[in-house]
């Protein structure tokens, strides 16, 4: 036990303002805007799937499965790659425009999380017994309506549980931008650790919030879940 | 490694890969397997131990537990035990072969778990009025039948352990996704070696699923939808 002995809190102390209000913060940001905006494209996703329009379906299935097929660190150093020459593409510029590190990421990681999001509102949507989009139909109700009024907030609503679980793993899995070099929590902690040699502390420090950060969601998840259990 | 053709490069970083997530699995599947059976005890301890297990491994980025197990760990050990964790010959695959493996391994513990629930309750009932021991229950009647159940959801977690290998690069393991890396390194050809590599990995999927398919059909049990 020879490190134990010259465990140093102090780095950790003088690292808290920038770990926290640089890294923690970007990695917040990163999961709850990559959240939202895959549960908007997942949604949209899934509803492809489930169209009567079988080119639409193939093409939203292809896309779920050949993201699902590749690690999230290809994707993202794909996206890194990429994500300049869509910008030119997009906006018609003459070369690929310099994207910013946390545009580039968020854009990465709302494109793959909308591929498992996109599973878990399928599975939500199809939880909808047949008979609500047929009465809503039946009530003069348009697909838009009887989606957005009807099945949506439903099949969302069971989904809760999940959703936030799968929410759990993205703050988790945004620790992967790492490869990048980019400063989210992790990277922080890890800028910190080399530069002053204390890789055993900052490390250390490091897995221990995010394991009180995933314990303390996964418990609310868990105690949501049993509320929602007892309506149904 | 000099003179061969970056299709080398990428087929030695598939064989890396594949050798890895195999390792991951296995330590996983045994792992996994005893930490699901002692969820499944009527014993505290067991239960206890197997929760501590299951909420370590889940709760924290593989990255992060990677580098536990990479930096961290040989620096917390006695000085000899540490020099020699360090100085191992190709450190970083056995740390992401069994770093993997645990980290997987909490997954794995709660499938198996879910699949033993699963079983009517009967079953076990019936094993104790055989007067068949708790061991025997497991091994003869209870994980037969768990296991042919969770065997899709395995398939998904056995295709997670590939793609999760390529965290490995961040301990500096040139698997598929690192040759890819180091390739748009050399060469600047950044479409062409990403492309090969998502290739590569669409192969291999492919290549399991199909597997899996056929063992799924191999062992699928008269009556039960396992196989579909």
């Amino acid at each position: 036990m020879t490190m134990l002995g010259n465990f140093d809190f102090d780095v950790i102390r003088r690292a808290l303002p920038y770990l926290f209000l640089e890294g923690m913060r970007f990695t917040l940001t990163l999961t709850a805007l990559a959240a939202f905006g895959g549960l908007v494209f997942g949604t949209l996703i899934a509803l492809m799937r489930l169209s009567s329009y079988k080119v639409l379906g193939r093409i939203a299935g292809f896309y779920v499965d050949f993201i699902r097929s590749l690690p999230l660190v290809l994707v993202i150093f794909w996206f890194y790659f990429l994500v300049p020459y869509i910008g030119q593409w997009v906006t018609g510029a003459s070369r690929p425009i310099t994207v910013g590190a946390f545009a580039s990421s968020l854009i990465t990681f709302i494109a793959f999380e909308a591929a498992y999001f996109s599973e878990i509102m399928r599975a939500g949507i199809q939880s909808i017994s047949k008979g609500q989009p047929a009465a809503a139909s039946a009530l003069g109700l348009t697909y838009a309506q009887s989606m957005r009024y009807v099945v949506l907030p439903q099949a969302f609503r069971n989904m809760l549980p999940v959703l936030l679980t799968q929410t759990i793993v993205l703050f988790q899995d945004t620790s992967l931008v790492y490869v990048l070099s980019i400063p989210d929590f992790l990277g922080a902690a890890s800028k910190v650790a080399q530069r002053d040699g204390r890789l055993v502390e900052m490390y250390l420090f490091a897995a221990l919030v995010y394991f009180v950060v995933s314990c303390v969601a996964s418990f609310g998840v868990r105690r949501l879940q049993s509320r929602i259990a007892i309506v149904r | 490694m000099g003179t061969g053709t970056y299709l080398d490069l990428l087929l030695s970083g598939l064989v890396v890969t594949v050798k890895v997530s195999v390792l991951a699995w296995i330590i996983a599947l045994v792992s996994g397997s005893v930490i699901g059976v002692l969820r499944t005890l009527p014993s505290r301890t067991a239960s206890w131990i197997g929760f501590c297990w299951v909420e370590f491994f889940r709760n924290m980025p593989l990255l992060v537990q990677l580098f536990l197990w990479f930096f961290v760990l040989p620096e917390l050990l006695p000085r000899s035990a540490g020099l020699w964790l360090k100085q191992l010959p190709n450190a970083p695959f056995w740390t992401a072969a069994i770093g993997v493996g645990l980290f997987m391994s909490a997954r794995v513990a709660v499938q198996l778990q879910a699949g033993i629930t699963s079983l009517p309750r009967g079953q076990k009932q019936a094993s104790t009025a055989l007067g068949l021991t708790t061991v025997q229950t497991y091994r003869y009647v209870l994980l037969p039948m768990a296991f042919r159940i969770i065997l899709p959801p395995l398939t998904s977690e056995f295709l997670n352990t590939i793609k999760n290998s390529a965290v490995a690069i961040t301990i500096g393991l040139i698997e598929l996704t690192g040759e890819a890396r180091s390739m748009q390194e050399f060469s600047f050809q950044v479409f062409e070696a990403f492309t090969a590599a998502t290739v590569l990995y669409l192969l291999l999927n492919f290549v399991v699923v199909t597997a899996m398919r056929f063992l799924e059909r191999y062992v699928a049990i008269p009556g039960y939808i396992t196989g579909k």
